[in-house]
């Protein structure tokens, strides 16, 4: 019986999840390792890469800096008493629940060139729409509760107690948090950041929406997978797809190497 | 340091953790506030250490007001209730923390850690970090670490409340003998009464934010200055109803139909019961009439409970040396002392019938009293 | 703002920094204070500092331009041309079958999830097996792949290039351009939910209590039944909520594999979408109005259900 359900689960693990990995590998190898190099050195592939590189540098740094700054207001912000929290914490969550599509969609209805602010914004010679800020922007749209929820938790479980005896030591605020606070939420922000990165390599979506997909422009590694495939080129899909699919492999590792050690921090008593 | 704190106010929300708390601390002294739990004593501690801001009052340092000084400047020690050491460094860096925000010399660090870890019996530890020591040795560090830049003002949140019973005892005794030791001022929060009694040079009973009564502990438990103290220092029964007690002609006073007058409690101390066997012809006289009704072994007195006459049921020990009384035996119930708090007036009743023969307590040399009011 | 008021009491303030609050940080969030005289006594004034002031703004200000904004641009530009338009675009026929379609799928999907969701949490918690952590890891997979290349994926496997494409075609089956290959793609994309809700519970689950169902003479079927699956049951329910509005929302495998027939396998986000590169962004508006607001109630359900019984996701 219990043989039965294990058999049963690595099954269907195999069935949904192993093939197809497996079926992208062989879609890409099916014209030998030289057409994969040749897919990638593609100048497309080259500039989509070096675009999702860009956005995901600027998303994750922003997030990062913006995320630990308000995850601490959120635990500790006295101004947040009443009603403001619980309305904060629930929009912090809302873009979970919106499609990527609508996120685009949101930008596009918000900054795009027949709007009041797109219409601003190009005047000043600042395209958003069709470009790379409007990329950026989707993107942190669909990556910004990531560390948020990430660090809240533990910054909640830590308590505040570390900090204060750093404070009854004579220690200032920024002392404080790089030698008392930081070591302590290293961990969580390093997974968040890495949840984050992932999250923006993978956004589609919103970027597809809000880029256009305009090539050897606004056209990212993901819009690239899902134009080659369109244009049934499937072999140039399917190796960009594969260089995604490790890296988001390794990052998934990376995640799982982590966790053990935010918990191990968390936990050290 | 002198610590003077007047009309402390601090309001959570609706709720006044501390409601208009005044008190004075004599430099030097080791003072413990103690009280209930929920009481606003660590909310007191956290203001005086700049730790929380007060709604309202005044904290004074040697007559400066420090309320706009900011924790950092206030140059105390404070000990956490659960430690709060530094998860990440060593027991040395935990140490060495305040000291380097000093920015004292590498040297008088190093110096300073050693002597302290020396002082707290933890020598070799100091590239431990704090998992890998035991509760005890934690809170040895943690007291390490607040004293490291010489406090003038040294502040303990419940220090002994997260260790063992029995490594708490020795603790205790540790901490007396070190603060004596340095003679830095200092405070401690604590619901333990025993605690409080063992380690305090002066209490400060604080309930509901307020604080009922400073003293020393002697003064504290023989005169307490309210019914709450009594209550809540030492053991005490309580007499629900109004009786008639030989010896006592006073109480008739604080009587309203079958009941004490509003707002009145009466107290004895179980230490103010003497109970004689009936077959003493000498002890007869003045007693009342009681029969025991249980008995238990408590390893250093029988616990003994008594039913009076009138129904009401006290209780007291009885020291093993004298002779052991058993449920059902008739007693005579000899009241030495007892407490009233009425609004009108606050007393102490010695009974009557026995007057200058013996007095139930001794008091020491005024000296040792000066703490008091 | 200390000094000029000495004179009222016995304070000596000369030597005290005037500054206010200058322990309040990023890090100890309590107002700053001012100290001012009322009445002979010192009172506390809160008052905030620039610093707190540009935090506070800041973190409004980016939730309002890049949460809040948004989402209510998109209820603006739905009902722009008032209700009667909004109406319109919804029973267009293709609208209202996409947005059917898709819930209908939907619920399919967190049907299937949910069983099998549930039953690998408990192999995972409860048996130990060779490549069990490795499975445990990869479940996160679906996660950490960018949706396109999940598509992308599914897309190789099932197509009749592929080895199982052609297998399959060979005894007339296709699970491509179809309301199963929909299906297929959403179980994939959201794979982790309930096993990540359930997986915790079970780990929670004290073994005593089974035991003690034992003891009283139960069977390993009715235990399971009576004590655990009513244990987890929260759980699953909120993954499979998390699971319906991951699935309703999914664009970037479905636009790959749904085939987008209209009316017959068009989802509603990729309705969306050619409504968008229609230009017609009044009825993209108008399908999106529906999808979040049903993605808001299951989103707010959930929290809702975690609140009472404190699950963790």
């Amino acid at each position: 019986m219990r043989s039965l359900f294990i058999l049963l689960t690595v099954l269907l693990f195999v069935l949904i999840l192993v093939l197809p990995f497996l079926g992208i590998l062989a879609g890409a190898g099916a014209e030998g390792f030289a057409a994969i190099y040749e897919a990638l050195m593609r100048p497309e592939s080259l500039h989509a890469l070096q675009v999702s590189f860009i956005i995901v540098l600027i998303v994750t740094l922003c997030n990062g800096v913006l995320g630990i700054l308000f995850s601490l207001q959120m635990v500790r912000g006295p101004w947040l008493a009443g009603w403001l929290r619980p309305l904060l914490n629930a929009i912090v969550d809302l873009p979970f629940a919106v499609s990527p599509v609508i996120g685009g969609l949101m930008i596009i209805l918000l900054f795009g060139p027949n709007t009041l602010l797109g219409a601003f914004f190009e005047n000043v010679g600042f395209k958003i729409v069709f470009a790379l800020p409007g990329m950026v922007m989707a993107t942190i749209f669909v990556t910004f509760p990531l560390m948020i929820r990430e660090l809240v938790p533990v910054l909640t479980e830590l308590g505040q107690t570390a900090e204060e005896a750093s404070a009854t030591l004579g220690a200032g605020p920024i002392r404080t948090f790089f030698r008392v606070t930081w070591p302590s939420i290293r961990w969580a922000v390093y997974y968040g950041l890495a949840l984050t990165a992932a999250r923006a390599i993978g956004e589609f979506g919103a970027v597809l929406v809000v880029s256009g997909n305009i090539v050897k422009q606004t056209q990212t590694a993901t819009t690239l997978v899902y134009q080659d495939s369109i244009d049934q080129n499937l072999v140039a899909a399917n190796s960009v797809a594969l260089l995604l699919g490790l890296i988001s492999i390794v990052i998934l590792l990376f995640l799982e190497w982590m966790k053990k050690r935010k918990e191990d921090q968390l936990h050290a008593h | 340091m002198h610590i003077e704190v007047r009309d402390l106010v601090k309001t959570f929300g609706d709720v006044a953790a501390v409601n208009k708390a005044s008190f004075q601390i004599q430099n030097g002294h080791l003072v413990g506030l103690l009280g209930p739990s929920g009481g606003g004593k660590t909310s007191i501690l956290r203001m005086l250490a700049g730790l929380e801001q007060p709604t309202a009052g005044e904290i004074y340092f040697d007559g400066k007001l420090v309320n706009p000084i900011p924790v950092q400047d206030r140059g105390i020690g404070f000990v956490f209730q659960h430690y709060a050491l530094f998860k990440h460094m060593t027991v040395f860096e935990n140490v060495a923390y305040g000291l380097k925000v000093k920015k004292q010399k590498r040297q008088a660090i190093n110096e300073r850690v050693y002597e302290l870890l020396q002082l707290i019996g933890l020598e070799g530890t100091e590239n431990k970090y704090p998992h890998q020591l035991s509760g005890g040795q934690r809170q040895r560090v943690a007291f390490a670490r607040a004293l490291a830049p010489k406090p003038r003002l040294l502040l303990l949140d419940e220090p002994f409340a997260a260790i063992d019973a029995k490594v708490r005892k020795e603790l205790r005794l540790w901490l007396r003998n070190l603060i004596n030791q340095f003679g830095t001022t200092t405070i401690f929060v604590t619901h333990d009464q025993d605690e409080a009694m063992e380690v305090a040079d002066d209490l400060i009973i604080v309930q509901k934010g307020r604080v009922e009564q400073q003293g020393a502990p002697w003064d504290i438990y023989n005169h307490p200055a309210s019914a709450f103290v009594a209550s809540f220092i030492g053991e005490s029964n309580k007499l629900k109803a109004p009786v008639a007690l030989q010896g006592f002609p006073e109480l008739s006073a604080y009587r309203a139909g079958g009941e004490w007058q509003e707002g009145t409690q009466v107290f004895i101390r179980p230490e103010a019961i003497e109970l004689r066997a009936t077959h003493h012809p000498q002890t007869a006289e003045a007693g009342e009439p009681g029969k025991i009704t249980h008995v238990h072994f408590r390893g250093d007195a029988w616990y003994v409970e008594v039913e009076l006459a009138g129904g009401m049921t006290l209780f007291t020990y009885q020291p093993l040396h004298q002779e052991a009384l058993q449920a059902g035996d008739s007693v005579s119930v000899f009241i030495q002392q007892l407490f009233v708090f009425a609004p009108s007036d606050i007393r102490i009743l010695e009974n009557r019938s026995r007057k200058g023969q013996r007095r139930l307590y001794v008091y020491p040399t005024t000296e040792k009293r000066s703490g008091s009011k | 703002m200390l000094a000029d008021r000495t004179a009222e009491g016995s304070l000596h303030l000369a030597h005290m920094p005037v500054v206010s609050g200058c322990q309040e940080s990023f890090l100890f969030c309590r107002p700053p204070l001012n100290y001012v005289w009322r009445d002979r006594k010192l009172k506390v004034m809160p008052t905030v500092t620039p610093y707190q002031i540009a935090v506070r703004s800041l973190l409004i200000g980016y939730l309002l331009v890049l949460v809040v904004m948004p989402i209510a641009a998109v209820y603006a530009e739905g009902f722009s041309l008032g209700w009667t338009p909004f109406w319109e675009a919804l029973t267009a026929v293709i609208a209202w079958k996409a947005i059917l379609l898709t819930v209908k799928l939907s619920v399919v999907t967190t049907v299937i999830q949910a069983v099998i969701g549930t039953m690998s949490a408990f192999v995972l918690v409860r048996c130990r097996f060779w490549g069990r952590r490795l499975f445990n890891s990869l479940v996160d997979l679906p996660f950490a792949l960018p949706t396109a290349v999940s598509g992308l994926m599914l897309l190789t496997l099932l197509g009749p290039q592929s080895l199982l494409g052609s297998w399959l075609q060979a005894f007339g089956i296709s699970l491509l351009f179809n309301q199963t290959a929909i299906v297929i793609g959403m179980v994939f994309i959201t794979f982790p939910f309930v096993i990540r809700t359930v997986q915790p519970l079970i780990e929670q689950f004290d073994l005593a209590e089974e035991q003690a169902s034992y003891t009283l003479g139960a069977s390993k079927v009715y235990t399971f039944c009576k004590v655990l699956l009513p244990a987890v049951v929260p759980g699953i329910i909120a993954g499979g909520l998390l699971t319906f509005s991951r699935a309703l929302a999914e664009f970037g495998a479905l636009s790959l594999i749904s085939g987008n027939l209209p009316g017959k396998t068009q989802v509603a986000s990729v309705f969306i979408y050619g409504e968008i590169e229609n230009f017609n962004t009044q009825g993209a508006a108008a399908v999106s109005i529906v999808l979040l607001t049903l993605s808001f109630l299951v989103l707010w359900a959930v929290q809702a259900l975690q609140k009472r019984r404190g699950i963790v996701t």
